[in-house]
């Protein structure tokens, strides 16, 4: 089948979105001709022009809130941060506009609106842009968060988000712009808030999102050889969470390991963790370990970087901890 | 200018509402009848009639936390608007919003909003989307002037002005951000002054002389309608309550606060009509007493309706 990256995946959800639905339009910094900076919009100004792509001044309070603006009367903006770095410039309008006025306003008004941001780390960017702050927006309620891991997920996700009449928050790791993997051409869509086995095992449930799937199956090909059989667990989107999808897989292996790449305290890996100590507790045959970032900034240094980031070997001695345990 | 005799009579009518509906919310939320905390608009009713009468039925507002004057300006109703105010199930949201958060997007109404300076990018927004969709529509965006000091108002003007977008900015400078004098936090005394730094007009005028403040909103929305751009007006005012109800007013001197209710817009207003022919003196009651009695029907509305079922609280977060 034909093979596309991330970014390219990103592309091609967005333009078929435009072609399907004139009310669809993108902005953010450098979305136009420049094609954004990691390439997620490279071409869309040359089909739909200067109207629909627009290229806004360095302003993400101003252009994201214009979004919010913009989608209560009628358009369906998809704006770009250019790092998810500067949402807390944002945040105002995502948590006490968006996320708020269908609610606050008694349904009278909706926000159909995608903010797509690049997120993580691994890249020796530093402090300042390599955050993962998606537990912080799937606290709030109103917004949905979505994390894809693959270019198949990229396309089908983003579709779904650009239909979806909620906010919609679509991250995006910088480490898998590049990443090829199989898309179709067609018109698919992935529900929001379900989750996907990414591989099926007997012994280990693995729970993880965005890049820290590809960690995960890493981890679970050398553990296949010690003969340990774990099942991955994509989220895909945070928020909704798909409940179902994790106490399922922990009633089959009772052992649980939550991987995730951002920091630890009050994190999607606590939420996940809580929602199996209240709906599933009896089926664990072993603690629940945690694999996370260790709670201070990401710092510059590789050697750094890499201490404080989850990496592969951490993902396997979790296992082996629990399976084991 | 020469405005219709239509518009004349309904400025009057809605500066009358705004006048009487704010009095009996004082009386009302004194009396304990409603919950939280209530920012009235008491004297600057001119300015949400003067810019609201310059606007079709379609076109877009933002509002703040000092809100329920722009709502009448732009045609909500009281009833629904003090079912809302009194948490019922019948008001405007449900009773999910309040005093202030009442939105009704049917009359263009996008929201009052509690976060001073929110509104500005959400008109900015709403003026881009009419951009966007040819549709022909203005938004006129009301803000204070403590809200002028956010970087929204920034953000917001340049980009409107970088994109030529259909959007009014109103500023209602009533000198004082709750509790602070504009003056001792703002170095220029004009916040007008600003609009020459994004490239748009700026205006400051009489907030409490509703002609003035329509015929400048007016220029100012056929001019953004016909892609000319936005405008910055700024409209001197002043509130005759204090920030919130219940709130100790200790730091306006009397003599100001009387010195701007001497200066109130709705009576040299009535006395002008009347002089110009407009209405007659026993037309300017006639149309009083029926907005006293729309109101006295909106308080019973609202005393009537039943309060929201509490499950209800779970209830459209999501479309």
């Amino acid at each position: 089948m034909r093979q596309l990256t991330f970014a390219q995946a990103i592309v091609e959800a967005t333009a078929q979105e435009m072609r399907r639905d004139p009310s669809v339009c993108v902005w953010g910094i450098d979305v136009g001709p420049y094609g954004s900076a990691f390439a997620a919009t490279r071409g869309l100004y040359e089909e739909f022009g200067p109207e629909r792509v627009i290229d806004m001044p360095v302003s993400e309070l101003g252009y994201v809130g214009a979004g919010v603006g913009a989608a209560a009367t009628g358009i369906r903006p998809v704006v770009e941060l250019q790092f998810s770095d500067w949402i807390t410039l944002a945040s105002e309008m995502l948590i006490n506009q968006a996320a708020k006025m269908r609610y606050m306003f008694g349904g009278v008004i909706s926000i159909p609106m995608v903010l797509r941001a690049p997120v993580g780390g691994y890249l020796s960017a530093g402090a300042q842009h390599s955050n993962s702050f998606e537990s912080m927006y799937a606290f709030v309620p109103g917004l949905k968060v979505v994390l894809p891991s693959t270019p198949y997920d990229a396309k089908g996700l983003l579709k779904s988000a650009i239909r979806d009449n909620n906010p919609v928050i679509f991250f995006e790791h910088k480490k898998l712009y590049e990443q090829k993997g199989e898309v179709p051409e067609d018109d698919y869509l992935i529900p929001l808030g379900q989750a996907d086995v990414k591989r099926p095992g007997k012994h280990v449930t693995i729970v993880t999102y965005a890049y820290m799937v590809s960690k995960s199956l890493a981890a679970a090909q050398q553990l296949a050889q010690e003969g340990i059989d774990v099942e991955v667990i994509d989220l895909r989107t945070i928020d909704p969470m798909d409940e179902e999808a994790i106490i399922a897989s922990v009633k089959k292996t009772h052992r649980l390991v939550i991987v995730q790449e951002t920091w630890r305290k009050c994190s999607v890996s606590s939420e996940v963790a809580a929602v199996v100590a209240e709906k599933a507790l009896d089926y664990l045959d072993a603690p629940v370990v945690r694999v996370t970032a260790k709670d201070v900034p990401v710092p510059f240094s590789p050697v750094l970087e890499n201490y404080v980031l989850p990496q592969e070997a951490d993902i396997v001695a979790a296992v082996r901890r629990v399976a084991n345990a | 200018m020469n405005i219709p005799k239509q518009t004349l009579l309904l400025m009057y009518e809605r500066m009358l509402k705004i006048r009487h509906f704010e009095d009996r919310v004082r009386v009302l939320f004194a009396a304990g009848e409603m919950p939280g905390f209530v920012h009235l608009y008491l004297g600057q009713e001119a300015v949400a009639v003067g810019a609201c009468a310059a606007l079709n039925d379609d076109d877009y507002i933002t509002s703040t936390h000092r809100g329920h004057g722009h709502l009448i300006a732009k045609g909500g109703e009281m009833k629904y608007m003090m079912a809302e105010l009194y948490g019922k199930a019948t008001g405007y949201n449900k009773g999910k919003g309040g005093s202030m958060h009442i939105a009704w997007p049917a009359l263009g109404i996008l929201g009052a909003n509690g976060i001073v300076g929110a509104g500005l990018p959400i008109a900015t927004g709403a003026a881009l989307s009419a951009k966007l969709r040819k549709s022909g529509q203005v938004a006129v965006c009301f803000f204070g002037d403590g809200a002028s000091n956010e970087g929204t108002f920034h953000e917001s003007l340049n980009i409107a002005a970088a994109f030529n977008l259909p959007c009014v900015y109103v500023c209602e400078n009533n000198l004082y951000a709750v509790g602070t004098r504009q003056s001792k936090v703002r170095k220029i005394e004009d916040i007008a002054d600003r609009a020459v730094g994004y490239g748009m007009p700026g205006l400051a005028i009489d907030g409490n002389d509703v002609i003035t403040v329509y015929e400048t909103a007016k220029e100012a929305v056929d001019r953004a309608r016909a892609g000319g751009g936005p405008t910055l007006i700024e409209c001197k005012t002043y509130r005759w309550r204090a920030h919130f109800e219940g709130e100790p007013d200790t730091y306006r001197p009397p003599e100001e606060v009387e010195a701007w209710i001497k200066r109130e817009p709705i009576a040299p207003y009535r006395r002008r009509l009347i002089e110009q022919g407009i209405m007659t003196e026993s037309e300017a009651q006639a149309i009083e007493q029926a907005v006293i009695k729309e109101l006295d029907e909106a308080v019973e509305f609202a005393r009537q309706s039943p309060l929201p079922q509490p499950e209800t609280a779970l209830e459209g977060l999501w479309a």
